[in-house]
């Protein structure tokens, strides 16, 4: 039988508000355990929260990023469970009304077209610590430093039909909160993590099948191992004549697996109802102008203008608008170059980061500046030097030794355009090696690559290349 | 002394009669030779005590005394105090000592006033008589046998056996007003959001509101002016600015239009109660207001509705109470499940357990629309009957509690009977209203409360309207004799 997945996200994205949802305390990451996690953190008697403003800011921020319905009236609801790293008892988190309803994003399938996904809603809600297992000899530590951390958790449609939608989706939405700056999408740090709903059903039937929820997935790289695995696993079940039950489990990636945390009968009534310690979150049109004018150009508009205007192919464009500040080093290196987009993106996407791949760099701390690679590439458009040598003046220039025009005049590279001089080498080389020139004349074109190499040693590669084709061409064939 | 009023205190201090310390000393050594019978403390700060007066005494003699500066007070051990246990008279919180000070403990701190100790209550402000206290019951001074009320039964106490001026209370259904009534004391439940609720410790956070406990109404004005006041810390709290509570207290009630609920007085309000209610009311026409039977219609569905929310946000709020963090734990939990078990199993008290386990059955899958959010619309119902109320009367008297003090165990065994003694007070809290209990007369001699209900933020009527009752009566003037 063909079988086809059905799959749904839940993913968290902590806000990158500079202190906690309902309290003052800072919400860094990587501080000493529990030296960031105030009264109203720890849930200690009396205490009560208060709303941070810029959470809600960002919740909106998004909504507007995605065209969602933005409630003008949202409410925060308590969600009552028991787990040590929860220290109230309860998750103050969003229910019934969310402050971020139903909007659309756009993934780019493996064919280059389409698809839109539905996202049913983004909620407001609080983070929880951490339990600590290891280092307590058979006991847990508790950190609440990330207590009451502002999540936006966005849910999306059970519209994703593969691992490698799923994939797709969660990057863009990863490109997305990072271009609005409300998530610094450290997947690491646990600032960008998704819990994937997943089932089967034949291909063409209609009602979803039984839906597992895999928790736990912190990297692209696991979301999708993690879902490939559990999809396998149900059809596994499904042919061997067994059913699906639902239950939450956990992927574990050093194993590689999938394993049932707990049922849908052991699972938690929670017990939902509005917080009575908060009031209703009231968002007026006014407030929602003020942010839409805040709005950076989004990731699609980008790309849609890099391919519209400035001529450069989908897959280029897809790369340079992944993240604000690459396509914003890109535009730079055009402007400071004049120089085609073409030849600007590819020494942006090939040399530039793949030095920082290699490095192990941010694009913000790169050492060379996009003006100074600007000036790189218009002294290759303007033919003062050859591709070949940008690459040795590149390298000098990440090694910190100044800019593209003080290297290339103080290494002597600048592109020998003289071509009568090239013609004396071509001649002598030509001399030197008649078989191959008689080979090339008689119609075997590769030799023309030998050629041209040649002259390139010859003059240290400072000869225009396509200067040389062109007179090598003429010498032979005369 | 101890007889003297919170205005008469702040002028002996402004004279320099006596000290902040001597007068400190004096209600410490009170305390010291009668609680241990009422049992109205759980907590007696004398050091700090000292330590605040020698402060206030300091400010005094520059000349920065204000109303409350150097006057001792108590206050309900349901609010936050930095470095003196919090314990909410429960066993839960016996070793909790609160790093911070509720909003009010900090007024009154900036007030320069100074904190004798730590009322006793019913645990966690659930229960109608003190018999909830892990601490042992509070002894009416009226009686000994008979109860003083609850939740805020230790601040009721301590104010009618004149061991501390004025003290703090907390209402969630009538904790302020039904052990002021039972003690024969001035009580005041202001409007929910008055006063701010952080660092109080929540038993139901939509009802939950902070009052002054004093022998008369210009006492309960002057601790609201110090009290009442929007705070930042409380999203709940309403910012709107606080008038001089002492302003109006002379204003005449001529013309005042009173509305006395027909179902106020209907069955189950004893006769000698109807009795003394009726002769406040006399009084009250004879300072020329009128009066108007009026009829909410909802009243009925009061204590049931009430007994779905409170217990309900209750179930949540107690949460946080899981051994984990501060608080009892159990002796060697083996895991996580048992740890939880035992400290809330052993922790709690049975009427804390009784209510947890009702709230979050109102509030589980299946039933939340039926309880919950039904009470949340009959809710809406009762305070549409005060709406359509207060289009016709400035405010609203009846009976505080159906009966006077109650003996103990007389209702220890019976949940719902007890339930039913807050029967005129629950409504206001549900509605958020401010309403005030004072002494009325006494039935069985054991005091008598009128209850005053007012519009929002109303409370300086409500204030005016008792003051003019006490100029022309004494009830509150009386005191248990072997107190005076």
């Amino acid at each position: 039988m063909q079988w086809e997945a059905v799959i749904g996200l839940e993913i968290h994205a902590q806000l990158a508000t500079k202190s906690k949802i309902f309290s003052g305390a800072s919400t860094a990451y990587g501080a000493e355990p529990n030296t960031q996690a105030c009264a109203v953190d720890l849930g200690f008697p009396g205490v009560l929260p208060v709303l941070n403003e810029e959470a809600v800011r960002m919740a909106a921020k998004f909504g507007l990023a995605i065209k969602a319905e933005i409630a003008p009236r949202s409410v925060f609801a308590r969600k009552n469970y028991f787990y040590p790293d929860l220290p109230k008892g309860y998750q103050t988190s969003q229910f019934d009304l969310p402050t971020v309803g139903k909007g659309t994003l756009e993934i780019t399938l493996q064919d280059g077209t389409l698809k839109r996904i539905g996202v049913t809603r983004a909620h407001l809600e609080e983070d929880a610590g951490k339990s600590l297992h290891e280092d307590f000899h058979g006991m847990t530590g508790i950190d609440l430093n990330r207590a009451g951390t502002p999540l936006l958790e966005i849910v999306s449609e059970p519209e994703l039909s593969s691992a490698y939608e799923a994939v797709a989706y969660m990057k863009k939405l990863h490109i997305l909160v990072r271009y609005l700056e409300i998530c610094d999408g450290n997947m690491q740090e646990g600032s960008f993590r998704c819990d994937a709903n997943v089932s089967v059903r034949p291909v063409g039937q209609k009602e979803l099948g039984t839906r597992a929820e895999v928790k736990n997935l912190n990297s692209f790289r696991f979301i999708e191992r993690a879902i490939n695995h559990e999809i396998e696993r149900q059809i596994e079940i499904i042919e061997g004549g067994g059913t699906i039950v639902q239950e939450t489990r956990l992927y574990d990636s050093d194993k590689d697996e999938t394993r049932s945390m707990r049922s849908k009968e052991e699972a938690n009534d929670y017990r939902y109802f509005p917080c009575p310690d908060l009031l209703p979150v009231v968002i007026e049109q006014c407030y929602l102008d003020e942010i839409a004018k805040t709005l950076p150009e989004l990731p699609d508009v980008k790309k849609k203008r890099f391919i519209e205007t400035i001529g450069l192919k989908a897959d280029a464009a897809e790369v340079l608008v992944s993240s604000r500040e690459l396509a914003d080093y890109f535009e730079t290196v055009v402007k400071a170059s004049a120089a085609p987009a073409k030849i600007c993106a590819n020494w942006v996407i090939v040399e530039l980061v793949g030095a920082l791949n290699k490095s192990a760099q941010e694009i913000t701390a790169s050492p060379v500046t996009a003006e100074q690679l600007g000036g790189l590439v218009k002294r290759i458009a303007d033919n003062t030097i050859s591709g070949k040598i940008a690459k040795q003046v590149f390298a000098a220039m990440w090694a910190g030794e100044g800019d593209a025009d003080t290297i290339i005049e103080a290494k002597d590279l600048k592109q020998n355009t003289d071509s009568g001089a090239i013609e004396a080498v071509i001649d002598e080389i030509i001399a030197k090696h008649p078989q191959q020139a008689e080979e090339l004349r008689s119609g075997k074109d590769k030799m023309m690559g030998f050629f041209v190499g040649q002259v390139m040693k010859a003059t240290q590669g400072k000869a225009n290349p396509a200067q040389v084709n062109q007179l090598l061409k003429k010498k032979i064939f005369a | 002394m101890h007889n003297k009023t919170l205005s008469e205190l702040a002028q002996g201090l402004r004279e320099k009669a006596f000290s902040s310390a001597e007068l400190t000393q004096y209600y410490l050594d009170r305390i010291q030779q009668h609680d241990g019978n009422l049992n109205s403390f759980i907590t007696v700060t004398p050091e700090r005590a000292l330590a605040q007066a020698k402060a206030a005494d300091a400010l005094l003699a520059a000349g920065k005394g204000e109303a409350l500066t150097g006057i001792p007070l108590a206050q309900k051990d349901i609010f936050c105090t930095d470095g003196v246990r919090t314990s909410c008279g429960s066993k839960m919180l016996d070793n909790f000592i609160a790093p911070y000070n509720a909003t009010v403990i900090e007024k009154f701190n900036r007030a320069g006033s100074v904190m004798l100790g730590k009322t006793n209550m019913d645990e966690f402000a659930m229960g109608s008589s003190n018999e909830t206290s892990f601490y042992g019951t509070v002894k009416n001074p009226w009686d000994l046998q008979a109860v003083p009320g609850g939740s805020s039964g230790g601040s009721a106490a301590c104010v009618a056996a004149r061991i501390a001026p004025a003290s703090t209370g907390t209402d969630t259904g009538g904790s302020i007003r039904q052990p002021a009534a039972l003690c024969g004391i001035t009580g005041l439940k202001p409007t929910y959001g008055r006063i701010s609720r952080y660092g109080m410790i929540a038993f139901a956070s939509s009802l939950d509101q902070a009052g002054p406990m004093t022998r008369n109404a210009e006492d309960a004005a002057i601790m609201l002016n110090t009290m009442a006041g929007f705070d930042a810390r409380d999203s709940t709290c309403l910012d709107k600015p606080v008038p001089d509570y002492t302003a109006d207290l002379d204003n005449r009630l001529q013309g005042l239009k009173i509305g006395l609920p027909k179902e106020y007085f209907a069955e189950g309000l004893d006769g000698a109660m109807a009795s003394a209610i009726d002769a406040a009311i006399k009084e009250y026409q004879k300072l020329g207001a009128t009066i108007k039977e009026i009829s909410l219609p909802n009243t009925h569905l009061a204590v049931p509705t009430y007994y779905v929310i409170a217990p309900a946000e209750c179930s949540s709020n107690l949460s946080r109470m899981d051994g984990v963090r501060f608080g009892y734990r159990c002796e060697n939990p083996v895991d996580l499940e048992d740890l939880y078990k035992r400290s809330r199993g052993e922790g709690f008290g049975e009427e804390v357990k009784r209510r947890i386990m009702v709230g979050a059955y109102a509030l589980s899958a299946g039933y939340y629309d039926a309880y919950y959010l039904k009470a949340q619309q009959i809710r809406q119902l009762i305070s549409d009957d005060f709406k359509k109320a207060f289009a016709e009367v400035d405010v609203i008297m009846g009976p505080t509690t159906p009966e006077p003090a109650f003996n103990f165990g007389e209702k220890g065994n019976d949940p719902v009977s007890m339930y039913l003694s807050d029967i005129y007070t629950i409504a206001v809290n549900l509605a958020g209203l401010p309403g005030m209990s004072v002494p009325a007369g006494m039935v069985n001699g054991r005091p008598a409360g009128l209850q005053i209900i007012g519009n929002y933020f109303d409370e300086a009527r409500l204030l005016n309207v008792a003051h003019q009752y006490q100029q022309v009566t004494d009830w509150h003037q009386q005191g248990p004799e072997k107190y005076l």
